[in-house]
């Protein structure tokens, strides 16, 4: 019994009696005892609860029931997702102790597959960062390198599938935060379109970008994953209802035929040269298997940083704002006032990097400002959408790096500006709601892993897994690619 | 002096539209619940929830505003409305900022026997917040059950005069709720709140700066608010000293306005669209099947009843005042028999209207056959005005016998000579500041004469002989 199995393979074996779900439950757990002191993975740990859901699936099993497909597959949740009765912190002070009341969609989706829930995942606080250098509780290290950061926002559930400490994982992705972490990891993480994973539960950081979506470290698991959260919710007025597919479907047909974009802006100014060549690699190979490569320009994209950056800041400055000592979460201890219990709450709750974020969104959204900030922003989302549209009148899909570069050494990035601009590649597909894939396809001299990101029209997460499993299929998964690359 | 001055006066009015759900989650919005109780995880804001728009909040307000003739958006959307405070759970108000749902239109209101036109700004839906509760030792409470009941603010533009015009307007809003079925709007009940906004001006010169008053909860207090900041600005302005745009509470306990906040400390709302919700779409097959669901309203049944049974202006108003009322003084009058009064239908039905209001009488509960009996007595002499307002009242509450209930209620009116000239030879005797002031030409102290003689006559004497026999006493 290896964890480094595929979910399909554990599935098989969960049902041919080959091992139990407590004894793959069990086997996880043993991993995040060996592994999570190195890497920090997790927040909370919920052990026991995990083994009991394996248990209910090994009498299900007995019972000759049938299983949903990640019954007794365990794995574990970003801690901005709520979990009723477990502690949900978002990595922040502010909410260090809270324990939601209720579950979020993805959660009673994932309960009703059976699934054993391991625990709960560290990030940065509430979701913003590249790094997950600014969790409140404790950093995460990238387990291909403890030295280097494992990206983020969503660094813990990246790190938690590349050290085997969970079969998947959940994160969210804002800005790039599920893309980047498992580019820096070398695991497989997808960014579904907007509407397609249910919010209903979510910690919102910018309502209008966030998205969750699964963690694996194969293609394939992660289509079944996701297969298990998508679909219409009642429950989040932005959840789009249209029938979902099983993602598997034809995952294995390939690429022959396919018209893949590549655009030029990406390949060209503060890349890193190997990032670039492992891309182009990625290209090349697409191209063995018979998809059609073409170089696109699509210059609009250099506005979507600073549009992101006001969007997000103002829709976080909003969200955030219920965080005030009344009702939840941190109070501060001394205070004679209303306004006081405000200000010093808020003040000793929230990290650095948050406050940054709602001093810049509530600046773009007062009187006076909006129409130059926050107006101009929602322009160029527009305008983003509209190119991306013309893009994929033409192409199937567009191929781009996830990240200028690879994991980089913790503490690295001098100032927030630094670090924002390492989402250069990702944010366009969240302001123009698009699905995208990220998956390694090369690692660079220090043995890291080196992303790829493959984007496509809305609903198309089909089509993406797809070209994903070609490309796997071409390159292997990152086990294999570091394997390979063991000489440089 | 202050009659030169001229009182500019627009409203603001949040009223409670009565689904059975809130705005935003499947809560109930039963009135007067335990704290609390009515609450859950999305109306109480917690961390993860999501806000999801009661299709019925629109139709409501849709229907209202096309009551209003508004103009009604076929795309409007939400916008979050940004503030601390301790009943905002998620410290933002879902309200609608610069896409309103309904744009425009007017309510006709009579007031004081004249007839104004107000018109509206605009009608948004919006969610209402929870209540502070101040325990003495304890400190604050917060009750989150009101949080996300669904809302209509309704914003007037300044076309209102008087405290008669705007409490005739705010009658008029709660009639059309109650005949498009949008609100209970009792302001008792706290389902309808007003802002009054208020400057004056000498008339032919701009307008002053105006002032706010917030959340009154009273046509009393409206009015009072009204006169005495009227009655403030007026000296203010006289005194030399200028109007602050601000605002002011009124402290019914004092009978004073206050100033709260001026507009220089006002907090900056960041309003922008609600992420979390898309826009209203409202076709255009589904305007029109919400506009052919709206009953004959109060403005065209007033008009009908002028012409076709000679009510006044202020007759028909009263009557149309809520729908079950004007449907039954239909039945009625076209059960009269020929000769009888439809005049008479309507003003006993708006006069026990009061009365029926505070036992929640309905007036569909009333079998009409009976009722328009009641105004062929009335008619008839057989009984007074007073003896039948009080059976058309029984008769809401159960089924009776009118004959029997005349009767054993010694209802049958004296139109009896002499007993009515023994009545009011008394009180004429008995009055000599009244007949006073009758000789000198104040013939509205002729009814306070009639009024004394029916006392005495226990309520049964027959008001128009009581009348003619004071006018051939006094030699009129």
């Amino acid at each position: 019994m290896s964890v480094q199995m595929k979910i399909s393979e554990m599935a098989r074996m969960l049902r041919a009696g080959e091992v139990s779900a407590r004894e793959l439950t069990q086997a996880f757990i043993n991993g995040i005892d060996a592994e999570d002191e190195k890497t920090g993975a997790y927040i909370t740990r919920t052990d026991e609860l995990a083994l009991k859901t394996a248990d209910e699936v090994d009498t299900a099993i007995a019972a000759g029931e049938k299983l949903p497909p990640l019954a007794g597959i365990p794995g574990a949740i970003k801690d901005n997702i709520v979990t009723r009765g477990v502690r949900t912190t978002c990595a922040s002070k502010m909410l260090g102790e809270y324990v939601p009341p209720y579950d979020a969609h993805v959660i009673d989706l994932l309960k009703s597959q059976h699934s054993p829930m391991l625990g709960k995942l560290n990030m940065d606080e509430f979701a913003m960062g590249s790094s997950t250098e600014n969790s409140a509780i404790k950093p995460v290290h990238n387990p291909r390198d403890p030295e280097r950061v494992p990206g983020g926002s969503s660094g813990g559930s990246a790190a938690a599938v590349a050290a085997r400490e969970a079969a998947f994982t959940l994160g969210s992705d804002t800005g790039g935060s599920i893309r980047q972490p498992a580019a820096f990891c070398g695991v497989v993480g997808m960014k579904p379109t907007y509407g397609t994973v249910s919010r209903y539960g979510l910690i919102a950081f910018a309502s209008s970008l966030d998205q969750i979506g699964p963690f694996t470290a194969d293609v394939e698991s992660n289509a079944i994953v996701l297969s298990a959260i998508a679909g219409h919710d009642g429950r989040d007025a932005t959840s789009i209802p249209r029938e979902y597919p099983d993602f598997t479907d034809g995952i294995s047909t390939g690429v022959h035929g396919m018209k893949i974009a590549l655009p030029g802006e990406f390949l060209s100014d503060g890349i890193a040269p190997e990032v670039k060549a492992g891309v182009l690699k990625a290209a090349d190979a697409l191209r063995a298997q018979g998809a059609q490569i073409e170089e696109v320009s699509m210059p609009i994209l250099k506005y979507a940083l600073p549009a992101y950056y006001v969007i997000s800041s103002a829709e976080a400055s909003s969200n955030l704002s219920r965080f005030d000592g009344v009702k939840y979460g941190y109070r501060a201890k001394d205070f004679e006032t209303l306004d006081e219990l405000y200000t010093r709450s808020r003040t000793e709750g929230f990290g650095a990097e948050v406050k940054r974020r709602i001093m810049l969104g509530s600046f773009a959204l007062s009187s006076g400002y909006y129409d130059a900030y926050y107006k101009k922003a929602l322009q160029v989302r527009t305008l983003i959408s509209r190119v991306y549209d013309d893009v994929f009148a033409k192409y199937d899909l567009i191929l781009s790096p996830v990240a200028p570069t690879t994991a980089y050494k913790a503490g690295a990035k001098g100032s927030s500006l630094e670090m924002y601009m390492g989402d250069i590649y990702t944010v366009p597909v969240n302001i123009a709601g698009l699905p995208a894939l990220s998956m390694p396809c090369a690692r660079d001299g220090d043995g890291l892993p080196i992303g790829a990101q493959l984007i496509g029209p809305h609903f198309s997460e089909q089509k993406i897994y797809r070209a994903g499993l070609a490309l796997e299929q071409a390159v292997g998964t990152y086990d294999k690619i570091a394997a390979q690359g063991g000489d440089r | 002096m202050s009659e030169m001055y001229e009182a500019v006066i627009g409203l603001e009015i949040h009223m409670e539209l009565n689904t059975k759900s809130k705005i935003f989650c499947s809560c109930p919005t039963t009135f007067g619940a335990a704290p609390n109780t009515q609450c859950c995880p999305v109306c109480c804001g917690l961390p993860g929830t999501l806000p999801v728009l009661n299709k019925q909040v629109v139709e409501k307000a849709a229907r209202f505003g096309m009551a209003a003739h508004c103009e009604i958006a076929t795309l409007s959307k939400q916008d979050r409305k940004n503030y601390f405070y301790p009943d905002l759970p998620k410290a933002y108000q879902i309200s609608q900022y610069d896409m309103p749902l309904c744009k425009g239109g007017y309510v006709d209101i009579v007031a004081d026997g004249e007839k104004t036109r107000v018109r509206l700004n605009r009608i948004h839906i919006e969610e209402d917040a929870g209540k502070l509760i101040h325990v003495e030792g304890k400190g604050t409470l917060v009750d989150f059950n009101r949080c996300g009941v669904p809302l209509i603010e309704i914003v007037t533009e300044p076309d209102i005069r008087t405290a008669a015009q705007a409490v005739a307007l705010l009658q008029k809003l709660r009639a059309m709720a109650l005949y498009v079925g949008a609100s209970e709007a009792a302001m008792e009940k706290g389902q309808m709140r007003c802002d009054v906004n208020l400057s004056v001006h000498k008339i032919g010169e701009p307008y002053g700066t105006r002032t706010e008053m917030k959340n009154l909860n009273s046509f009393t207090s409206v009015t009072r608010a009204i006169d005495v900041e009227y009655k403030r600005q007026v000296a203010a302005v006289e005194a030399g000293t200028p109007i602050v745009q601000e605002t002011r509470r009124f402290d019914a306990e004092s009978g004073r306005t206050y100033s709260m906040r001026s507009k220089e400390n006002d907090s900056d709302y960041r309003y922008f669209p609600d992420p979390d919700l898309p826009p209203i779409h409202i076709g255009v097959e589904q305007l029109n099947a919400l506009r052919d669901s709206i009953p004959r309203l109060p403005d065209e049944r007033a008009a009908q009843y002028m012409s076709n049974f000679g009510l006044s202006a202020q007759e028909a108003e009263r009557v149309v005042a809520r729908r079950d009322m004007a449907d039954a003084f239909e039945e009625t009058a076209k059960l009269l028999s020929s000769g009888a009064k439809p005049r008479t239908a309507a003003v006993l039905l708006s006069d026990a209207y009061a009365q029926a209001q505070a036992d929640g009488l309905k007036y569909d509960a009333m079998d009409t056959a009976k009722a328009a009996h009641v105004c062929e007595l009335v008619d008839s002499g057989a009984i007074s005005h007073a003896s039948a307002r009080e059976i058309i009242l029984a008769l809401m509450k159960g089924d009776i016998d009118v004959d029997g209930y005349v009767k054993s209620h010694a209802m049958s009116q004296i139109s009896d000579m002499a007993a009515i000239e023994d009545a009011v030879k008394a009180v004429i005797a008995e009055s000599a500041e009244l007949v006073e002031r009758v000789r000198a030409g104040k013939l509205s102290a002729i009814n306070a004469l009639v009024g004394l003689s029916m006392k005495r006559m226990a309520g049964r004497g027959n008001a128009r002989i009581i009348h003619e026999v004071i006018e051939r006493i006094l030699q009129l």
